[in-house]
């Protein structure tokens, strides 16, 4: 007896907890959106999740998978059970998404919100940053920091020669586990200007030529893997430079007080934006069209340091939600960041990834 | 069942066979007059089916959800769907083609067809991504082609049409690569898990040294497992001998000790470890506080080969003790005690007399570490950094990140194959029925 | 093993080294498993003693990571989920198991060593190699991203571990008693529970609580197979590991040791209860 009514004890919290967690999807409408986590999740959070919510009583699950966001949509599409509602990603990766069919095609004009002056959304994003299925939110950059505890304060490293120049800068450094900016930061840092980069690179002399540089500071290299890393590293100390998403350094330099400064010289930027798995558009349509308006993409600016992808926004930029400092400057398309930027070229990353990819493995495992 | 055949038979039944009636007079029977040989074997037959019946749900159950995935993965290695589905014009068309200078207009054609239709259907990314991993720039020569011909009409010259989109099609190299790969299956996976390749005449060659990676890898894999196998030798030869000459009291209060770990969560122990050996952690500050190195001199303990194989060691020495443990047990100690009665040395009993006998348990202990160090994933890709990961870390890293399962598939049915002798192996050594858990 | 009274003086002084050896060995087995014990009430989000907490001061130690811990809905969703899948995939794989090793332990069962070979081989395929496998299979008929699709890969997972002790109890099992039960006059249902079922309880339990625990630890199979619904406590742990370990990891760690600790009691206790019930000696 006793036996029998533990069993069914057990059985009955079983199925209610399984009960409890399909029930909270079935009432409310609850949207499982995609993104990369910390402080960039965070600023969607307080821009577009928690007004949205407030209006319409939406639940909004946040998922922090935007490292593996293809990954995902092809293992969901293949599953037959795509979860996610919409996703954050980066355009090279939805360029190959929507070439798989993996994501709807988006009408732009018609389904995202006019700027306030009436502008067309085909006009008002930022020119040529609108493809079949991407809608971009923000302008953001691949920047070399440094803690500037680090180094003496009469001799602060300012350009991305100096992230390659051990003599002058000694310490560790620690980058990302791609090929990515790290080849190009290599060739413009062995004299490469930035619009001959890609040029350079499409050649094997330019790849080796790369490498070759990459290999003067191999041995003080930490390569990370996750967007969380770099700030860590460079707050414990563990390395000196470190390269990062120019908002998560900005947080912990402005929220934490982290004495972390930014080497604009050499930025590679690139947008961002949602795209939306097949068959979620119906559900998603709405959220879309309110999250992407003017106010919105302004309002994300207040709590990150990212670009807004519409023109109408970014003259809407104004001061950090919490300190009140002035945002402009700490934007990755404020004129003096802006001199020597380098815009991202998905074509050739598309072209070259699977290549350049196992190049680099080979080379990091040598 | 017993209506079929057996049972007591009139002596003049008509149908009875000749053999039968020969050897019928000489057979023992049962009480019920059953032939007792027929009685025996049909109680066996019972029995076996009985068995199997048994057997039968759990051997279907992990059949279906663990085996059948398993080999389903391993087809994965050789499929290759892409070509042969998205251009099947082109795959038909290409099929007579010489492989010299440039393929006939009726190729091209096909090709123009295929991307159209691909493009329209919006499918066309898969080939553009599978010829990419054969030539670099295949996915914007795809790509390119099929936004441009999307809304064309058939032209009339389509080899013009398409070189004049992009002359990449003019180059002979990607009509041989849409050649080689029309088949549904493909070595190029394998090829790729062990660094070779196909050169421009289709031969297979090793890449440019540059790009060699995954053999490397293999054979580091393999080193690091036998090292770690041989440092829980080490260490668990001496703990097992000890619990199994303790009175057993004392050796079952020190058994918890090798326990404790054995049911502790892996990710705990890997945890602990990054506590302990990071350069800030608990080992780096007490040789800092008694002034071994000093503070700027922190040693490099984790994220290299140190720190997985210090883990690791860790993690699987109760896999190695046990084993041992079990043999040694069985081993009277007055074998030892003999020998020394003789005028044996300590050193000289220990290592005639004793040490044979536990080579059975050393053979089973270690080829069970060995099977499970070249597996292991978590350890190796939380706490080796760039120098120790193992081969099961690229197996994650085409699955999640690069998305070429093909590959991925290829270099897990290499190190498949090398567990699975593995484990031929210790079932003849020890059979697995045999195996203990604590 | 006492020093023997005729040894040489080198002898003995090997005796004592060798003993030394041993604790040495037993530290590093046991030693870091302990060391996050304290650290986990560190009140500094540091993961090494600070000053206060080696002169014992109160304030350097806290309950803020258990805290957090016990707070956060993320981390008590995961365990929650953590339950549903071990509890789930226990039954079925003692349930299954437990059958199975019956017929196992049968002298007539036909290629018994090449069935146990396969039974066991979840426990010896990589994992890295499973969960791949599974991923590809498992999303084909639907189950992945699903209760059911994980629970069923558990299933898998911890069926060699009730198979193995389950038959290893079987093994010292005496048929007789179950021929005795039946000429007394008992079907085979009722010799089944109550004579064979009380001696095997034991090892059915001890392969339920291998089964429960791996379920519980296991992390890379949830890692492909699991989709946001299904996180559970490993998960969390594992993203916890990569991105920056904050000692929430090392009171949870801290929690999962004790429940290993837990655990590992009841099955040294079955343990012996088993042996005596089979006439064994203790231990």
């Amino acid at each position: 007896m006793k036996k029998s009514t533990l069993l069914k004890t057990v059985a009955a919290g079983a199925v209610t907890a399984v009960a409890f967690g399909a029930t909270t999807a079935a009432n409310a409408e609850t949207l499982n959106i995609v993104s990369w986590g910390g402080a960039y999740t965070m600023s969607q959070q307080k821009a577009y999740h928690e007004p949205w919510m407030e209006k319409t009583g939406d639940e909004i699950i946040n998922i922090d998978k935007s490292g593996n966001a293809l990954a995902g949509l092809r293992a969901q599409t293949m599953a037959g059970n795509v979860t996610w509602d919409l996703v954050d990603m980066l355009p090279a990766d939805a360029l190959v998404a929507c070439s798989e069919g993996l994501i709807e095609p988006i009408n732009h004009d018609e389904m995202l919100a006019d700027a306030p002056d009436g502008t067309p959304p085909s006009e008002d994003f930022i020119e040529g940053s609108l493809t079949e299925c991407f809608v971009p939110q923000i302008v953001y950059s691949n920047i070399v920091a440094f803690n500037t505890e680090m180094f003496p304060e009469d001799k602060q490293p300012d350009s991305i020669d100096d992230v390659f120049n051990l003599e002058d800068y000694p310490g560790k450094r620690t980058l990302m586990k791609k090929p990515i900016n790290n080849m190009e930061w290599a060739l413009m840092a062995d004299g490469v200007p930035a619009d001959e980069v890609y040029d350079m690179l499409e050649t094997e002399e330019g790849v080796a030529r790369a490498f070759a540089k990459l290999d003067t500071i191999k041995d003080e290299v930490i390569w990370w893997e996750e967007g969380a890393q770099p700030p860590q590293l460079l707050a414990d100390k563990e390395v000196a430079f470190g390269s990062a998403y120019n908002g998560r350094i900005f947080n912990a330099a402005v929220n934490e007080g982290q004495p972390f400064e930014i080497i604009w010289d050499g930025q590679v930027f690139e947008l961002d934006g949602w795209v939306v798995p097949a068959g979620k558009l119906d559900k998603v349509k709405d959220y879309l069209h309110f999250a992407t308006d003017t106010q919105r993409l302004a309002d994300q600016a207040k709590y990150i340091s990212y670009g807004p992808a519409r023109n109408s926004s970014a003259k809407l930029v104004s001061t950090h939600a919490e300190t009140g400092i002035e945002m402009k400057p700490h934007m990755p398309t404020y004129g003096p960041n802006f001199e020597n930027a380098l815009p991202k070229n998905d074509a050739f990353w598309a072209d070259n990834i699977d290549e350049l990819t196992e190049r680099f493995n080979a080379w990091l495992a040598q | 069942m017993s209506t079929i055949s057996s049972g007591p038979r009139p002596a003049d039944y008509p149908n009875r066979r000749p053999e039968e009636a020969v050897a019928e007079p000489t057979v023992m029977t049962t009480a019920d007059g059953t032939p007792l040989k027929v009685s025996l074997s049909r109680k066996l037959r019972r029995s076996k089916i009985k068995a199997m019946l048994l057997v039968a749900p759990l051997f279907v159950f992990l059949v279906v959800s663990f085996v059948m995935p398993i080999f389903d993965m391993l087809s994965r290695s050789v499929d290759n769907p892409e070509v042969p589905t998205e251009l099947s014009r082109t795959v038909a068309a290409i099929e007579g083609w010489d492989g010299e200078g440039l393929p006939p207009e009726t190729v091209f054609a096909a090709a123009f067809q295929d991307i159209k239709e691909g493009a329209q259907n919006r499918s066309i990314g898969r080939v553009a991504t599978r010829l990419n991993y054969e030539e670099s720039g295949a996915r914007s020569l795809i790509m390119k082609t099929a936004r441009n011909v999307r809304n064309a009409e058939m032209p009339a010259n389509a080899k013009a049409f398409l070189i004049d989109i992009d002359e990449d099609w003019g180059d002979p190299a990607i009509w041989h690569v849409i050649q080689r790969e029309s088949d549904p299956y493909t070595l190029s996976y394998y090829l790729a898990a062990l660094d070779m390749e196909y050169n421009a005449q289709g031969e297979i060659v090793e890449k440019p040294e540059y790009m060699q990676l995954y053999v490397d890898l293999f054979i580091r894999t393999l080193w690091m497992s036998l090292l770690i196998t041989f440092l829980t030798l080490l260490l668990g030869y001496p703990v097992a001998y000890l619990l199994a000459n303790l009175p057993m009291r004392i050796s079952n209060l020190l058994m918890i000790m090798v326990l404790l770990p054995f049911w502790t969560s892996l990710l705990v122990r890997t945890t602990t470890w990054i506590a302990i050996l990071q350069s800030q952690g608990v080992l780096n500050d007490m040789m800092v506080a008694v002034g071994l190195i000093s503070d700027d001199g922190r040693l490099q303990m984790i994220h290299n080969q140190t720190g997985t194989i210090i883990a690791m060691t860790h993690i699987l020495l109760p896999f190695m003790i046990l084993p041992l443990y079990s043999v040694m047990k069985t081993i009277p100690p007055s074998y030892l005690r003999a020998a020394r009665s003789m005028g044996a040395s300590q050193l000289y009993a220990f290592r005639r007399v004793y040490f044979p006998q536990t080579l059975a348990g050393i053979g089973a202990g270690g080829i069970l570490v060995f099977i499970l160090s070249i597996g292991y994933y978590i350890t190796p890709a939380l706490v080796g950094g760039q120098s120790g990961r193992f081969i099961t870390n690229f197996i994650a890293y085409h699955m999640q990140s690069s998305l070429n399962w093909g590959l991925a598939a290829a270099i897990a049915s290499i190190l498949l194959a090398a567990v699975v002798i593995l484990y031929l192996l210790y079932n003849r050594l020890v059979g697995v029925d045999n195996m203990k858990l604590g | 093993m006492a020093a023997p009274e005729n040894a040489t003086a080198p002898e003995k002084a090997w005796y004592y080294i060798f003993r030394v050896l041993c604790a040495l060995i037993f530290l590093f087995l046991i030693g870091p498993i302990l060391v996050i014990i304290p650290l986990s009430f560190n009140a500094e989000p540091y993961f090494t003693f600070t000053e206060a907490m080696l002169s014992f001061d109160p304030a350097g130690y806290s309950f803020r990571w258990y805290e957090d811990f016990f707070t956060s809905d993320e981390w008590l969703r995961s365990i929650r989920n953590s339950f549903i899948v071990a509890i789930f995939s226990t039954i079925l794989a003692t349930v299954l198991g437990t059958i199975a090793a019956l017929g196992l332990s049968s002298r007539f069962m036909p290629y018994r060593s090449l069935v146990m070979a396969i039974l066991i081989s979840p426990m010896i395929v990589p994992l890295i190699i499973s969960a791949a496998a599974m991923f590809f299979f498992y999303s084909k008929i639907e189950l992945a991203q699903t209760f059911v699709g994980v629970i069923l890969a558990h299933t898998a997972l911890g069926i060699p571990f009730v198979v193995i002790t389950v038959t290893a109890t079987l093994t010292g099992f005496d048929h007789t008693l179950t021929r005795a039960s039946a000429s007394l006059g008992a079907d085979p249902t009722r010799t089944f529970f109550r004579v064979i079922l009380p001696l095997v309880t034991p090892g059915v339990i001890s392969g339920a609580l291998f089964a429960f625990i791996t379920s519980f630890d296991e992390v890379v199979v949830v890692l492909f197979l699991a989709g946001p619904e299904q996180r559970t406590i490993p998960i969390q742990m594992w993203s916890g590991i990569r991105e920056q370990i904050s000692p929430t990891i090392l009171a949870v760690a801290t929690l999962l040791v004790l429940l290993s600790i837990t655990l590992l009691t009841l099955v040294e206790l079955l343990r012996r209860r088993s042996e005596r019930l089979r006439g064994m000696t203790p231990g």
